[in-house]
């Protein structure tokens, strides 16, 4: 390791020169990623480097954009297109679930589809309810995408890399409150594969399962179960399509108590998904039944005094760590 | 000037190829030997066949849930395409994808669509992967009517114009969305009036006349290969059978007559009929030509009869291009139920 640190912007940055410097057949289209070099600044710089002809500003037309990038893909080429926020995947829906992630299949394996479509999620920026979403649950629906949700600096550099060079259409979800964030991350271009989790903190009590901004949080609320003397283990899924379901497995079978978190909707979220296979897989090592942090059933509110109170929290995964224990909160006597 | 002989004959070709396809297709799926659904083209070859002939190997086109007719006339395999309508093994997808998702990307026909106006978008990304690349490759998309109505039509069209790419969209208005009249459904008459409003040149001609449709093309191709930005087709054809399925008469959102009026007007039998006036080819000549592609329907249908269904243990095959087991209990389920 370099000792480099990168914001996690930065390193997503990276990553994008490094990748289009490497392959001529990987551009980038979307509103305003060329020009303004996308309005959060994650393709600044790639115009004055790479040109016109691979940096595309485009008019505001989801569909058409993603549109764009599954022609381009299946012409040859390698896409990266941008919907703004993730919000904006619902508006080109049609292209992503009916087109991108079944041409694979319908054409019975005669189309490539190495395109990349980068996005935004998550809350926290008071942003309301039209663009903080985290769709990630309805996106792993759809059989044939696959769906990246970093939680570091380093891991959004490698699994950028690893999202460009695939053949499969890939949804690379950064999370707006972590831009800033920073970590180390080596200069040369290195792949974090998809579809392996991290296990970002190790332990023997209970497992805590979480993704992207959760992440972070899931280790903050580790820390201050440490010090109650609770020995949490923690995962970083970092891609939600495919699931690492070995090592979620692995780690309920030597913990015996999972929290799975994800600043997602709770209902319907992947913490069902993932609650099921546990008690389909290692239902005879659960000391506990699965326990899920997620967001309440309502539209992301504005206002930050409510959008705290919505979004999942270190305090809320600590709180539900010691449910999951059957331990109090200190200084609550039972 | 008339036109050459030999693309005369192409065009005879390439329709009567369409029309005895479909006509077989559509009386296999009436006796049941053919699963899901069928969008005949019947009626509408003069666009498919007039259009492609105009086109180079490596141009590219995209199609529609009426799509058979298009993959025809760029040279598809009829073998494959009727196999592949039957569900088996040996057809254009493996049996994956059926009438509606039906491809040929070797002969760079980029797949019909299920979806209307679906295929609209792609199209115009396979355009501007052309000018990416630098080569005169122009991308030609069919689409009806009907799909003129739908946003990703309007996104794309835009998309197109706005970054200048060599698109060519082909509308084959055949007067219906699936069972409503288009005077229902738009206050305009020509659908070529939208593509106006997006600063894309256009020209609305005889869709039920194949040579009047490959001079349209021709033309048309000329300003999009030289790299002035997309262009507009509006063919007035149409649809002799149902939206789905092999009826024609007899229906309440149309009347008999209507339809035996456009019959009247028959592709072939008008381009017949020029061929044996112009001295192109004699009437036996012509009989012939029906007789030797009426042949390759039936082998086509004999080599789909004769061919294996998929097995069942290819159904996880290709959903990516590497193996992915996120849910590796109905995997299990579904390769157990197959080694059973």
């Amino acid at each position: 390791m370099s000792g480099r640190e990168l914001s996690y912007l930065q390193a997503f940055n990276e990553a994008m020169h490094q990748l289009m410097a490497e392959d001529d057949d990987v551009f980038v289209a979307g509103e305003d990623v060329a020009g303004k070099g996308g309005v959060f600044g994650s393709f600044v710089g790639l115009l004055d480097e790479f040109g016109e002809r691979r940096m595309i500003d485009t008019p505001i037309s989801e569909q058409a954009i993603v549109g764009l990038g599954i022609g381009a893909a299946v012409a040859g080429l390698r896409p990266v297109v941008d919907l703004m926020f993730m919000d904006f995947v619902l508006v080109s829906m049609d292209q992503i679930a009916n087109q991108a992630a079944k041409l694979k299949y319908m054409f019975g394996g005669n189309a490539s589809l190495p395109m990349t479509i980068t996005t935004n999620g998550g809350a926290g920026l008071s942003a309301a309810a039209q663009h903080s979403q985290s769709l990630e649950a309805m996106l792993c629906h759809v059989p044939g995408l696959k769906v990246v949700m970093p939680a570091t600096p380093y891991d959004c550099k490698g699994l950028m890399a690893a999202s460009v060079r695939e053949d499969n259409p890939v949804i690379f979800v950064k999370h707006k409150r972590m831009f800033g964030v920073k970590g180390e991350v080596p200069e040369e271009l290195y792949e974090v594969p998809l579809g392996q989790a991290a296990i970002t903190r190790e332990g023997s009590d209970v497992t805590v399962i979480a993704y992207s901004r959760m992440a972070s949080e899931a280790l903050a609320a580790a820390a201050t179960l440490a010090d109650e003397g609770v020995d949490c283990e923690v995962i970083d899924l970092r891609t939600v399509q495919p699931l690492d379901i070995e090592t979620i497995v692995a780690s309920a079978r030597k913990t015996n108590r999972i929290v799975v978190v994800h600043e997602a909707v709770r209902f319907g979220g992947l913490g069902a998904e993932i609650a099921a296979q546990i008690q389909e897989h290692a239902f005879d090592h659960l000391d506990a039944p699965v326990a899920r942090v997620g967001a309440p059933f309502s539209p992301i509110p504005f206002s930050p005094a409510l959008e705290t109170a919505y979004v999942p929290s270190a305090e809320r995964i600590a709180a539900e760590i010691r449910a999951t224990m059957h331990r109090p909160a200190p200084g609550v006597t039972v | 000037m008339p036109l050459d002989p030999e693309i005369v004959k192409d065009l005879h070709r390439r329709m009567v190829r369409i029309r005895f396809f479909e006509e077989a297709a559509g009386r296999l799926f009436e006796a049941n030997k053919m699963p899901g659904f069928i969008h005949l083209y019947v009626g509408q070859e003069a666009v498919a066949a007039g259009v492609s002939v105009a086109l180079r190997d490596e141009d590219q086109i995209s199609s529609t849930h009426r799509g058979h007719g298009h993959l025809v006339a760029k040279g598809g395999d009829l073998n494959k395409m009727m196999a592949e309508l039957m569900g088996k093994a040996t057809g254009y997808c493996n049996g994956k994808g059926g009438s509606m998702h039906i491809c040929d990307l070797e002969l760079n026909m980029l797949g019909a669509n299920g979806i209307v106006g679906g295929g609209v978008p792609i199209a115009v990304g396979a355009g501007f992967a052309n000018k990416y690349s630098g080569n005169e490759t122009v991308s030609v998309v069919f689409f009806g009517d009907g799909s003129t109505n739908i946003g990703a039509f309007h996104e794309a069209a835009n998309m197109a114009a706005a970054l200048k790419l060599p698109v060519l969209f082909v509308c084959e208005n055949n007067g219906y969305a699936e069972y409503t009249p288009r005077e229902q459904s738009m206050a305009i008459k020509d659908v070529a009036e939208r593509a106006g409003a997006y600063g894309m040149p256009s020209k609305i001609v005889d869709g039920m006349d194949a040579m009047a449709v490959f001079e349209a093309t021709e033309s048309a191709l000329v300003s999009v290969r030289a790299g002035e930005g997309p262009y507009f087709l509006e063919c007035k054809t149409y649809r002799y059978y149902n939206h789905h399925g092999i009826q024609n008469l007899g229906l309440s959102y149309r009347t008999d007559e209507e339809v035996e009026e456009w019959k009247g007007r028959d592709a072939i039998d008008a381009i017949e009929a020029r061929m044996v006036a112009d001295g192109v080819a004699s009437e036996a000549e012509v009989e012939a030509n029906r007789a030797s592609i009426q042949a390759e329907v039936d082998e086509a249908i004999d080599f789909a009869d004769s061919s294996p269904m998929p097995d069942p243990a290819d159904l996880l095959d290709n959903v990516y291009s590497d193996a992915v087991s996120s849910d590796a209990v109905s995997s299990d389920a579904v390769n157990s139920e197959v080694r059973s």
